[in-house]
């Protein structure tokens, strides 16, 4: 297997902020709003920059999904900014009734996706919120892998005419996205190409694919590993075109098995081209307070869980 | 067609005259399908009609999203949709006959307000309620941004302040500054359960909005001379720092003697029989759709 170039070690929400810096400088409609979290966030670069176009809006998450809605009447491009959790289940039904249904161009940006907030443990851990925002109608939902794809996205997703649910993280990990990648939404990135298991993976689980890619191959087993950085819409062509290659496949996601990447794969293969599937997700359970890797081992979202997922699938074909 | 805009000049008894149409409307559309919901709507028919024949200044041949240069308008209680329809046909956003259409299937005019069919005249959903005042909000603030002089206004119900997220949007619109926004208040105090007192009573609403930051003014929901001097006010009110609340008297069911002042009429439709004796009392003025 190839090795892959490491380009330092970063946090995800870093390259939130960064892109949304960014688009300060470059797109003058974009707007940002935080609820009391602008450090978390990393949006103190935008705010120092562009304090006309910064709202702080308080503890306060469903008006501010409400007034995002409202200020795309007349031509803005507003960001939204808080945890994951806040992002969604507390604002479930404004996303559904003024972002969703209406159609608004809304981002919704979502920090502290996840396993790996860590120490504050389960209230603020969220592992259901891809399945809430998939299931919305005219939702783009986007999960980028590391620092730099984060800022690509970020930047990527002004660009597009519509609601969008960017997620990323906390905790500081390898960037191995190339700086002028080209972040198209929708489709995938095929990082390895292999013939006996294909891998897709999401946001931080990507690096721990990448991870026990390596150890399955110095089994002599070829993997192919797909960053799946859009679960919706999803890149049908680029999984069918691998699994029926592979004849296998693991999914592996910081996100509950219900609902998340896995199950829109499942769907993709159930509909097309029967295979089987291993799962790399939590099991139905909610967290718990612990370090990020800590977690991720005990919750079996770790580079073994990847591992051993592979070779259950390869014997299952 | 009538026009839509002349800025104050339109006599009391013409306005009586379209809200007398509007009300045949309501109560045609709602028995059309035996749903929606007569009772707010019949109380709000005086207001819109205000609203939209005597004060926006706007564009119905001309409908754009982000409306540049218009006032606009946010329902947040979305279910009086009736009325909204009925105003925004009548000012001539879309065609009178497509009020037979309402909560049939394919139609524009969706039970509850949207914006995916594109019926001209909205630019938002509503219907969960709570979400409307953060929404006029936003497109007030953009509108600053933009140098862009018009006013914003929402319409809330009075039970629909039960919400949290108004008492949210009203800390923040204060705290912001949001003084291009005229909200205001249907105080009709009914909700679907009963009266609001008995349900959840929303104790002194004048002191909350004031203790929120607002200025607050009461009105007559059935006097268009109370609704002229108090929108007057209303607006010269506006660019003083602070976002300005109306809180209106209204009868749920107003113009119609058995639907008034009971919230037994919120969302039931009136049986051929009572839509004849309804249609009796209001006189059809513009011609029925």
């Amino acid at each position: 297997m190839k090795d892959f170039e490491i380009f330092g070690n970063k946090d995800t929400r870093s390259g939130f902020g960064a892109g949304l810096a960014e688009l300060g400088r470059t797109n003058k409609d974009v707007v940002a709003l935080c609820a009391d979290l602008t450090g978390s966030l990393k949006m103190d670069e935008f705010l120092k920059e562009n304090p006309e176009r910064f709202f702080q809006m308080g503890i306060a998450e469903a008006n501010m999904m409400s007034v995002a809605a409202g200020m795309t009447i007349g031509g803005k491009i507003p960001f939204t900014g808080t945890f994951a959790n806040f992002s969604t289940g507390r604002v479930y039904d404004q996303i559904r009734q003024s972002i969703a249904y209406s159609q608004k161009n809304v981002k919704i940006c979502a920090s502290h996706a996840g396993l790996t907030l860590g120490e504050d443990g389960a209230t603020h851990q969220i592992l259901e919120d891809i399945g809430m925002m998939k299931m919305l109608p005219n939702m783009t939902v986007i999960v980028p892998a590391d620092f730099n794809q984060t800022k690509q996205a970020t930047i990527a997703i002004a660009k597009h005419n519509g609601p969008v649910y960017l997620r990323f993280g906390r905790p500081v990990m390898p960037i191995f996205v190339p700086a002028d990648a080209n972040f198209v939404i929708g489709k995938a990135d095929v990082l390895t190409e292999g013939t006996d298991v294909t891998i897709i993976a999401c946001g931080h689980l990507v690096w721990k694919s990448i991870e026990a890619a390596k150890i399955l191959s110095e089994k002599g087993i070829s993997v192919e590993l797909i960053n799946m950085h859009t679960i919706k819409p999803l890149d049908v062509q680029a999984i069918l075109k691998s699994v029926q290659k592979t004849k296998c496949v693991v999914t592996a996601e910081e996100h509950m098995m219900n609902g998340g990447l896995g199950d829109s794969v499942a769907q993709v293969l159930s509909q097309n081209f029967l295979a089987p599937q291993e799962y790399v997700a939590v099991n139905d359970s909610f967290g718990e307070s612990g370090t990020p890797m800590e977690l991720m081992t005990k919750y079996g979202i770790d580079t073994q869980n990847v591992v051993d997922a592979a070779l259950k699938a390869i014997g299952r074909k | 067609m009538l026009k839509s805009v002349s800025n104050r000049s339109m006599e009391r008894v013409e306005l009586e005259r379209i809200a007398s149409q509007i009300r045949r409307d309501i109560v045609r559309m709602v028995a059309g399908v035996n749903s929606g919901h007569p009772g707010g709507s019949l109380g709000c028919a005086d207001f819109l009609t205000f609203l939209y024949f005597d004060v926006m200044k706007h564009n119905p041949k001309n409908f754009t999203m982000d409306g540049i240069g218009e006032d606009l308008f946010f329902l947040s209680n979305g279910h009086i949709s009736p009325v909204w329809y009925s105003v925004l046909a009548r000012s001539g956003y879309f065609s009178v006959a497509d009020l037979g259409t309402f909560r049939k299937l394919s139609s524009k005019l969706q039970g509850h307000p949207s914006t995916d069919k594109k019926l001209p005249g909205i630019r938002m959903a509503s219907g969960s309620l709570g979400q409307g005042l953060s929404v006029a909000i936003g497109a007030a603030q953009v509108k600053k941004m933009n140098k862009d002089a018009s006013f914003v206004f929402c319409l809330h119900g009075d039970g629909e302040l039960q919400e949290g997220q108004i008492w949210e949007a009203a800390m923040y619109a204060a705290a912001n500054n949001v003084d291009n926004l005229i909200a205001t208040i249907d105080y009709n105090g009914r909700q679907i359960d009963g009266d609001v007192e008995d349900v959840l009573s929303l104790g002194n609403l004048n002191d909350k909005w004031q203790a929120f930051g607002w200025h607050v003014l009461e009105m007559d929901g059935h006097n268009f001379m109370d609704m002229n001097n108090v929108m007057q006010k209303a607006q010269s009110l506006c660019g003083n720092g602070k976002p300005v609340v109306i809180i209106m008297k209204t009868e749920m069911g107003q113009g119609v003697d058995f639907m008034v002042g009971s919230h037994k009429w919120h969302g039931v439709a009136p049986n051929p029989e009572q839509l004849a004796n309804a249609l009796s009392q209001l006189e059809e003025t513009l011609g029925d759709y």
